[in-house]
């Protein structure tokens, strides 16, 4: 058994370890806040933006639009897949689950035949990328907690370059993917996957039946609208993976703090123990040499 | 019948309440918005955007986006949207300067499209700022 001295210190460092989990917890469970806000705060927009879409494609299938942006590539060789992940690790089994997700989605796609080029979001996704070998389109890193939409958009951008035919009509891509964290509640949040690119045009369930005039026309006013779509979902889920991620952390560190103060109890009540054991120990020392006095 | 406006950006509502006239520049030219006006949509240009209520005119530096109209309503998704009395001038002044002189030496067409861009918005946001500095009891 180990001495008292030992054990101690052994509580020593674990009662320090959990001051700092706590002060973990207590920042993400702030951060955390705030980053659910900030997905709130864009509801507006897109709510707005994707009702205009539903209004303009519906009419537009029937019509003479056919952008780029709405239309699948006869053959699918290369994807593209955009993963939001962390930069920060100490968030439970939040990255790690995106990477099983990742190489789940890479396995599938090389089934198929099809070459893969990722775009990380992301310091760890970025790792990951490299780390297994992917080649790695792009990457976005040090976001921070609450980026503004033009942070974002570099990455956006590129995926839409790709998919979109260069001068002599070949594409990069002939469909992007994003992966990131779907923030579910507090508790749980899961790796969600989604069609990025071609865009799916929403359909009418939320569309206005309004006549309406389109200044200039309803083909530029579509040209314009559609990248903008393209970018604030892509917004919208790096924001929702900063929620996740905060809320993953701040359960991560509860557990350890949990954990730490059980830890405590358990080498306390060991500490106590030792302790006895070393006094009855010398009582009974101390009585025998009595005795053979 | 009142006119309910309303400019959102990406990240957050900038602006929502009733209003008496709205002013936006449209892809088109500059258009006036009355109440009970027919359903448009409509690209804006970067470019100042005003609404007037009460008589008072407010001005909204605008860098681009869409407008929503309906007899009772208007929404404008912005990429960025900025109340005149939010913009500090001297800083405006700065970027602008800045987009200038990134203009000047420019590497190829596309860095001058960005640039171009940027000194636009750059420019829309001092002008917005200097009319709001018209009006110093407001």
């Amino acid at each position: 058994m180990a001495s008292a001295r030992e054990i101690r210190r052994r509580i020593k460092s674990v009662r320090n370890t959990g001051k700092i989990t706590k002060a973990m917890e207590l920042v993400s469970a702030s951060k955390m806040r705030r980053a659910q806000r900030n997905v709130l705060a864009t509801r507006p927009y897109t709510d707005r933006l994707y009702d205009v879409m539903g209004e303009l494609t519906m009419r537009s299938t029937g019509g003479s639009s056919n952008h780029p942006l709405l239309q699948a590539h006869p053959e699918v060789t290369r994807v593209a897949l955009i993963t939001v992940t962390s930069d920060r690790g100490l968030s439970g089994a939040l990255n790690s689950n995106l990477f099983r997700a990742t190489a789940r989605f890479i396995e599938e796609q090389r089934g198929l035949g099809r070459a893969i080029t990722i775009i990380a979001i992301g310091k760890k996704g970025r790792d990951f990328a490299l780390r297994t070998g992917q080649s790695l389109g792009s990457e976005i890193t040090g976001l921070g907690d609450s980026p503004p939409l033009v942070d974002v958009l570099p990455a956006a951008t590129r995926a839409i370059k790709g998919f979109s035919a260069d001068e002599s009509g070949r594409y990069e891509f002939d469909e992007v993917y994003i992966l990131y964290s779907e923030f579910v509640n507090t508790l749980t949040q899961r790796p969600k996957l989604r069609r990025f690119l071609p865009v799916e045009a929403p359909g009418d369930a939320g569309a206005t039946k309004v006549d309406y005039t389109y200044e200039p026309s309803r083909e530029d006013v579509l040209e314009q609208l559609l990248p903008r779509f393209v970018e604030v979902q892509l917004y919208q889920a790096v924001l929702e993976s900063i929620a996740s991620e905060h809320s993953a952390r701040m359960i991560a560190m509860r557990n350890a703090n949990d954990n730490a103060k059980e830890l405590v109890r358990d080498l306390t009540l060991s500490y106590n123990k030792t302790r006895q054991a070393a006094i009855t120990n010398e009582i009974s020392e101390i009585a025998a040499g009595a005795a053979a006095l | 019948m009142p006119l309910r406006l309303e400019i959102v950006t990406a990240e957050r509502v900038v602006f929502s309440d009733d209003v008496d006239l709205v002013s936006a520049p449209a892809a088109e030219g500059r258009i006036g918005i009355l109440p009970r006006h027919e359903a448009m949509l409509t690209i804006l240009l970067p470019g100042e955007f005003h609404y007037t209520k009460d008589g008072v005119s407010y001005p909204f530096a605008i860098s681009g986006g869409f407008m929503e109209v309906l007899p009772d309503r208007v929404t404008v998704l912005a990429d960025t949207a900025e109340r005149g009395d939010e913009i500090d001038e001297a800083r405006a002044e700065e970027a602008r300067q800045r987009a200038a002189a990134r203009m000047r030496d420019r590497q190829s067409a596309r860095e001058l499209m960005l640039a171009e861009a940027e000194l636009r918005r750059a420019t829309v946001r001092l002008q917005v700022a200097r009319l709001r500095k018209g009006r110093p009891n407001r």
